[in-house]
């Protein structure tokens, strides 16, 4: 349940974006990351996007999860 | 952040030797020191690199209540249960997936759902609603279980609830605060914790600022660290080179978190919740370590609305998970671990949980040889 995971934001539309994960087109709720663009990265947790991550941050952490799961 | 190759990995760990025997001199005390973990994607990740094994016998790194789905209270899953199973007509249950494996007093919700109970797995607390909009003629209730992460996706479920007027959605909360649980932690007389290995994904919301006041008030450094091993390699460094010198601060090395947190998540928790006493599993009640509804929201609370019982909180026969995570036994210390409790067919919660320190234990066997009392 801790886990979260980052996810770069293709689309915004309200308070919904989308993103790609593990293949799966997903959406995102953006209302913790108002400052969120498109092109973003923001680390996701049960649904919602908790922070916006720098691209170098995002990609170091999707190397520890690709090793992790 | 690098990877790190395992000559540096081998390197770090000889500092944190001698680091320790430092922090032991400055103390005077007999080692060893403990640093306490308080999230369970670190007891995997310490479980996984089998980084104790490669530690100085004079430090232990001891797994705390980290594991959401462990934390809570046996009482909370029996009341689950029952809402499950007694309330007519039945409520359709969503939860986390995490949960539905958790044994109450007579059986999982897993099991409740053979036997003819409404139980979802849902991936956020927004699907939940969701579904209560779908069906507009049954109740929906969303278990809301989890530390300050998760909390702030129920805090807006609520409101998405409140705004658009969903009359079928409540919650059964049993949202934790971390902070007070570190501070019970530490009135333990039988568990050593020089320090905390702080949560990365819990601090993303509040902040590693957060953590200052454990820090000063009862002298042990905090540090927030991400989730491999050279992130959890590099807080215990700082948590030690901080005891070395004398320093008891918060601080984080994991770059996601900022010190203040997630401003609008700290905003919508106070909106939606106030902070209230709340029963843990192995540590009881705790002053102002839930979150409950604020009065605003009450209609939202299924408690009421269902006119819930309250469960006694009962151990389960033989299983020592309340041990476990106070950090007062090491998981194979239990009778039950590897033998009646396995992954496949858990009894305790710890067990059960992706992230919980017997099954990281069991998955992990020999790398992880944690203090066993």
């Amino acid at each position: 349940m801790c886990l979260a995971v980052p996810t770069k934001i293709e689309t915004i539309e309200g308070n919904r974006g989308t993103g790609v994960l593990a293949g799966n087109r997903i959406t995102i709720l953006l209302d913790l990351v108002p400052e969120v663009k498109v092109d973003d990265w923001v680390l996701m947790h049960a649904g919602f996007a908790i922070t916006v991550l720098t691209p170098e941050d995002a990609k170091a952490t999707l190397d520890i999860l690709s090793e992790m799961l | 952040m690098t990877r790190q190759t395992n000559t540096a990995i081998r390197q770090q760990c000889d500092r944190i030797d001698q680091l320790c025997r430092q922090a032991l001199e400055l103390s005077g005390s007999a080692g060893p020191l403990g640093i306490m973990e308080v999230c369970g994607t670190h007891t995997m990740c310490i479980a996984r690199s089998g980084l104790s094994g490669l530690l100085s016998d004079n430090l232990k790194l001891i797994s705390g209540p980290g594991c959401p789905v462990c934390v809570t209270d046996q009482s909370y899953i029996d009341r689950a249960l029952h809402l499950a199973m007694e309330c007519e007509p039945r409520p359709i249950i969503a939860t986390y997936g995490d949960m539905v494996r958790v044994p109450g007093s007579g059986g999982s919700l897993a099991e409740a759902r053979a036997s003819g109970a409404r139980v979802e797995v849902v991936y956020s607390a927004d699907q939940a609603v969701e579904i209560a909009l779908a069906n507009g003629d049954t109740e929906v209730v969303f278990l809301a279980v989890g530390f300050e992460t998760t909390a702030p996706g129920a805090a807006l479920a609520v409101l998405r609830a409140h705004n658009e007027n969903v009359p079928n959605f409540s919650i059964m909360t049993a949202q934790k605060l971390i902070l007070p649980a570190m501070e019970a932690l530490l009135s333990q007389e039988d568990v050593r914790i020089d320090g905390f290995l702080c949560p990365g994904h819990v601090s993303v919301i509040i902040g590693w600022k957060a953590y200052a006041s454990v820090a000063a008030k009862y002298a042990r450094p905090c540090v927030v660290a991400g989730f491999d091993a050279p992130q959890v390699l590099a807080s215990v460094e700082a948590i030690l080179a901080q005891l070395a010198s004398g320093r008891t601060e918060s601080a984080s090395v994991y770059p996601s978190v900022s010190a203040e947190g997630n401003a609008r998540a700290l905003e919508l928790l106070d909106e939606v919740f106030v902070a209230s006493e709340a029963s843990w599993r192995g540590l009881g009640a705790i002053p102002e370590s839930g979150m409950e509804l604020r009065e605003a929201f009450g209609r939202f609370d299924a408690a009421v609305r269902f006119g819930l019982p309250d469960f006694p909180s009962r151990e389960i026969p033989g299983c020592r998970c309340g041990d476990v995570i106070c950090g007062r036994l090491h998981p194979t210390g239990c009778g039950l671990f590897g033998s009646r409790c396995t992954p496949r067919r858990a009894v305790g919660p710890c067990m059960v949980s992706s992230e919980g320190a017997c099954a990281a234990a069991y998955k992990y066997g020999p790398h992880d040889r944690g203090p066993r009392q």
